[in-house]
C-alpha cells in the first residue's frame, strides 16, 4: 500500500532495468515528481526486491540477462497480482506486447518515454490498484492518488 | 582426297579461330571442349575405322576369292585339256609303236604312209622317225634329211630309253616353228629296244589355251620347268624366250599368287603344273581387272568413311560448341544469380541487423532522454544550480551519444560493403567486430563468449564486408544453436605461412552426419519455415571466392564447430570476377 510522506500517499514504485545508468536517474527524476522509488538491476534483483517491500506499480524492461522481463512479470502476477506492472522497454514488438498484456501488464510503452506519458501511466496504474482493491474490499481505504502532483 | 580434307580442317579451323576473336575464352573452357572433342571423336571414330578396316578386308577377301574362283578352275580346266592332248598324241605315238613291228615301221615307205594318215587324223605332226638299238636313224619321213642320224649321245634317247617315253622342251625347228618332239620306246622280237620319234608343232597349244572362255586381257602361255616359255605370251615374251618371273615350283594343283611383274605391273598370276609333264600353263591377270569390283567397292566405301568422319567432325564440333557455350552461358548467369544472392542476403542481414540496432539504440536514446530530463527538472527545480551534478549529467549524455554512434557506424560500415575490396585486415577485430552486433543479444541471453585470439596474428589481404557476413552468419547460426546460458569460442591461428584460421565453435544441439554433408547445399535448412536454405551456402560460395575454404565439425548434442581458413594474400585477380 502507498506509504505516507508528509501527509500525503505516495506511490511506492520498483524500476526494473539491466541499464543503470538508465535506471537510477530515472529513479532520481521520479523521486523528484513525488514517487517512492527504488530500483531492481535485473530480474533476480527484482525478485529479491519483492520479498522485501511489494511496490505499488513496478516498471519492467524486458530483456534483462537472467531472469527476463516476461518471467518477473508472470511471477509477480502470481505472488502479488495486486502490484500493477508497466513494461517499458527498447525491444518491445508486437508480440511482446501481447504476451505482456496477456500475462496481466497495465501498460506497455518504448524506450525513450517521455517523463510525463511515464508519470501518467503509473498514475493510472495506481488508479487501477486503488479501484481492483476497493473492489475486492469495499471497507478498505479509497483515497485517491490523482491530483497529488 | 587430302586436298579436300585440308579444306575442311581450314574450314573448321576458320570457325573455332573466328570465334576466339569473337569473344575471349577462358582457358577452362578452351580445354573442356578440346576435351569434350578429343572424347567424342574417339569414341566414334575409333570404333567406326576399326568397322571400315574389318569389313574392309573381309570384303576384298571374299571379293577376290570370288573373282579368283572362276579363272582357277578356267586354269586348271586348261592345264587339264593340255594335259589330255599331250596324251592322245602321245598316245597316238604309242598306238603306231605298238601297231606294227620294228620291220615294217623300218620300211621308209610304210612309215610314211603310216605319217601321211596321221597328219590326216591328227594333224600338226611334222616328221617321224625310226631309231634302231644304237640310236641310227633306220627311218625317217619328214622334212629334214635325218636319216642314219646317230642320236645314241643324245639326252632324249638315252631319257627315252630309261623311261620308255620322252617329251621335249618346245624348240624351233621347221620353218622356225615352235615344235615338240615326242618319242616312244619299243622292243622288237629279239629284244632290242627301238625308239619312234614323232615332231609335232605347238599351234594346237595356242588353240588349246586361247578357246577358255578367258577374258580378252589375259596372258596366257606354257612354261617349262626351267622357266622357258613354250608358247607366245603376250606380254613376257616369245617362245623360247626366259620367263621374267620365277614360278615357285610347287604340286600340281592351281595356285594363284599376287605379285608385281618386272615391269612393275601388279598382276594376278594363276598357273597349273601339269602332272604327268614338265609344262606349266601360266595365266597372267592384270590385279586391276580382276579386282575391280573391290576397287569400285573400296572408292564408294572411301567415299562414304571420309563424308561419315567429315560428318562426325563436324557434328562433334558443332554440338560441343554449342555445349561448352551452354554451359558458360549457364556458368555466367550462375556467378550473376550467386552475386545477386549475396547481396540479396546481405540486404536481409541488414535489415535484420537494423531492426536489432534500433532496439539497441533505445538503450542509449533512453538514457539520454532521462539525462537531459534530469538536466532540465534540476533547472526547473533546483535554483541552486549543482555544477557538478549538470556536467557529469552531460557528460553521460555524450558517453550515450558515443555508444549510439557506434551502434550505427557499425551497421553503416558492413551495409556500404558491397562490392568486393581487399584490404589489409586484422581478422581478430573484424570478428570483435562483428560480434558487437550480437553482444546485447549475448548478455540478455547470458551466453559465455570467449575468445581464444592468437594476437600476434598477421594481417590478411581480404574483403572485410564479406568476411563480416561470412561470420554474422556463423555467429547467427551458433547463436540459434545454443541454449540461453551457453558457451561460444571463437578462435584465431596461424595455420602455416600462407594461412590464418578462425574457428567459432558453439556447445548447442549439434548436427547429424546427414545434415553436416548437406549443409552447404544450397536450399538445406533445418530452421523449417523461416530458413532460406541459403546462409550456409553463400558463405561457402564467399568463403571461396575469397580463396579460402570451410570446414564443419559437429556432434549432435555437443556442439558445432565451424572453422575457416583464409589466404593471407587473395587468390588471382581472375578468380574473384
Amino acid at each position: 500500500m502507498a506509504g505516507e510522506v508528509n501527509g500525503k500517499t505516495t506511490i511506492r514504485i520498483l524500476l526494473v532495468d539491466d541499464e543503470e545508468e538508465f535506471v537510477t536517474t530515472l529513479s532520481e527524476r521520479m523521486e523528484m515528481r513525488g514517487f517512492d522509488a527504488s530500483v531492481a538491476f535485473d530480474g533476480q534483483k527484482a525478485m529479491e526486491a519483492l520479498k522485501t517491500r511489494v511496490p505499488d506499480v513496478m516498471v519492467l524492461d524486458l530483456r534483462m540477462p537472467g531472469i527476463d522481463g516476461m518471467e518477473v512479470l508472470e511471477r509477480v502476477k502470481k505472488t502479488n497480482p495486486e502490484a500493477q506492472v508497466i513494461i517499458l522497454t527498447g525491444h518491445g514488438s508486437y508480440k511482446d506486447e501481447e504476451q505482456a498484456r496477456r500475462l496481466g501488464a497495465f501498460d506497455y510503452l518504448q524506450k525513450p518515454v517521455g517523463v510525463d506519458t511515464l508519470v501518467k501511466s503509473i498514475q493510472k496504474a495506481y488508479q487501477q490498484k486503488i479501484e481492483s482493491a476497493y473492489a475486492a474490499e469495499p471497507s478498505d481505504e479509497s483515497q485517491s492518488p490523482q491530483n497529488r502532483h | 582426297m587430302a586436298d579436300k580434307m585440308k579444306k575442311w580442317w581450314d574450314l573448321c579451323r576458320q570457325i573455332l579461330e573466328r570465334d576466339e576473336e569473337k569473344k575471349e575464352m577462358p582457358r577452362r573452357y578452351r580445354r573442356l571442349r578440346r576435351n569434350i572433342i578429343f572424347l567424342m571423336l574417339a569414341v566414334t571414330l575409333i570404333p567406326l575405322v576399326i568397322m571400315a578396316a574389318t569389313n574392309a578386308m573381309q570384303y576384298q577377301k571374299n571379293i577376290k576369292a570370288e573373282r579368283i574362283k572362276p579363272i582357277r578352275a578356267i586354269a586348271g580346266k586348261a592345264a587339264h585339256s593340255f594335259e589330255l592332248f599331250l596324251e592322245e598324241r602321245l598316245s597316238a605315238i604309242h598306238f603306231i609303236a605298238s601297231s606294227y613291228s620294228y620291220e615294217i615301221l623300218s620300211g621308209q615307205a610304210t612309215l610314211h604312209r603310216i605319217f601321211r594318215i596321221l597328219r590326216e587324223e591328227y594333224g600338226g605332226y611334222v616328221d617321224l622317225g625310226i631309231i634302231n638299238n644304237d640310236g641310227t636313224k633306220v627311218a625317217y619321213t619328214g622334212p629334214y634329211d635325218l636319216l642314219n642320224k646317230n642320236y645314241s649321245n643324245q639326252q632324249w634317247f638315252n631319257e627315252a630309253r630309261v623311261r620308255g617315253v620322252y617329251i621335249s622342251d618346245v624348240f624351233m625347228g621347221y620353218r622356225d616353228l615352235p615344235h615338240i618332239a615326242m618319242a616312244v620306246q619299243n622292243l622288237n622280237d629279239q629284244g632290242e629296244s627301238w625308239i619312234l620319234r614323232a615332231t609335232m608343232d605347238t599351234k594346237k597349244f595356242e588353240d588349246l589355251i586361247s578357246p577358255m572362255g578367258m577374258d580378252p586381257i589375259t596372258d596366257a602361255f606354257i612354261v617349262n620347268s626351267k622357266g622357258v616359255l613354250q608358247s607366245d605370251s603376250r606380254n613376257y615374251g616369245k617362245v623360247l624366250d626366259q620367263f621374267p618371273m620365277e614360278i615357285p615350283s610347287s604340286d600340281s594343283g592351281t595356285h594363284v599368287r599376287e605379285l608385281t611383274d618386272p615391269d612393275g605391273r601388279e598382276i594376278v598370276m594363276v598357273y597349273s603344273r601339269l602332272i604327268k609333264y614338265d609344262f606349266t600353263l601360266v595365266m597372267i591377270l592384270p590385279q586391276a581387272n580382276v579386282f575391280q569390283p573391290w576397287h569400285t567397292l573400296k572408292q564408294e566405301m572411301s567415299y562414304m568413311f571420309v563424308a561419315s568422319v567429315i560428318a562426325i567432325f563436324l557434328v562433334i564440333l558443332g554440338s560441343t560448341h554449342l555445349l561448352v557455350k551452354r554451359i558458360r552461358e549457364a556458368d555466367e548467369k550462375r556467378v550473376i544469380a550467386f552475386r545477386e544472392l549475396e547481396y540479396t542476403q546481405k540486404l536481409s542481414s541488414i535489415g535484420r541487423l537494423a531492426a536489432g540496432v534500433a532496439h539497441e539504440i533505445n538503450n542509449p536514446l533512453a538514457i539520454i532522454n532521462e539525462k537531459a530530463g534530469l538536466l532540465k527538472d534540476l533547472v526547473d527545480h533546483d535554483k541552486h544550480h549543482d555544477k557538478e551534478k549538470l556536467m557529469r549529467g552531460v557528460s553521460q549524455i555524450l558517453q550515450s551519444v558515443d555508444r549510439c554512434r557506434n551502434i550505427t557506424h557499425r551497421l553503416l560500415g558492413f551495409a556500404r560493403r558491397i562490392g568486393v575490396q581487399y584490404e589489409m585486415l586484422d581478422i581478430n577485430e573484424v570478428l570483435r567486430d562483428t560480434l558487437g552486433f550480437l553482444e546485447k543479444e549475448a548478455h540478455h541471453r547470458n551466453l559465455n563468449i570467449e575468445f581464444k585470439f592468437d594476437e600476434q596474428i598477421p594481417k590478411i589481404s581480404s574483403d572485410r564486408g564479406q568476411l563480416q557476413q561470412v561470420i554474422l552468419n556463423m555467429l547467427t547460426n551458433a547463436f540459434a544453436a545454443v541454449k540461453d546460458g551457453g558457451e561460444i569460442v571463437l578462435s584465431t591461428w596461424e595455420k602455416d605461412g600462407q594461412t590464418v584460421a578462425l574457428a567459432i565453435r558453439d556447445n548447442g544441439h549439434g548436427m547429424t552426419e546427414e545434415t553436416m554433408r548437406q549443409i552447404f547445399e544450397p536450399f538445406f535448412t533445418t530452421k523449417k519455415g523461416y530458413g532460406t536454405g541459403l546462409g550456409l551456402s553463400i558463405t561457402y560460395g564467399i568463403i571461396k571466392k575469397l580463396g579460402g575454404e570451410i570446414k564443419v565439425d559437429s556432434k549432435i548434442d555437443q556442439g558445432t564447430t565451424f572453422t575457416i581458413f583464409l589466404p593471407k594474400t587473395p587468390p588471382g585477380e581472375m578468380e574473384n570476377e
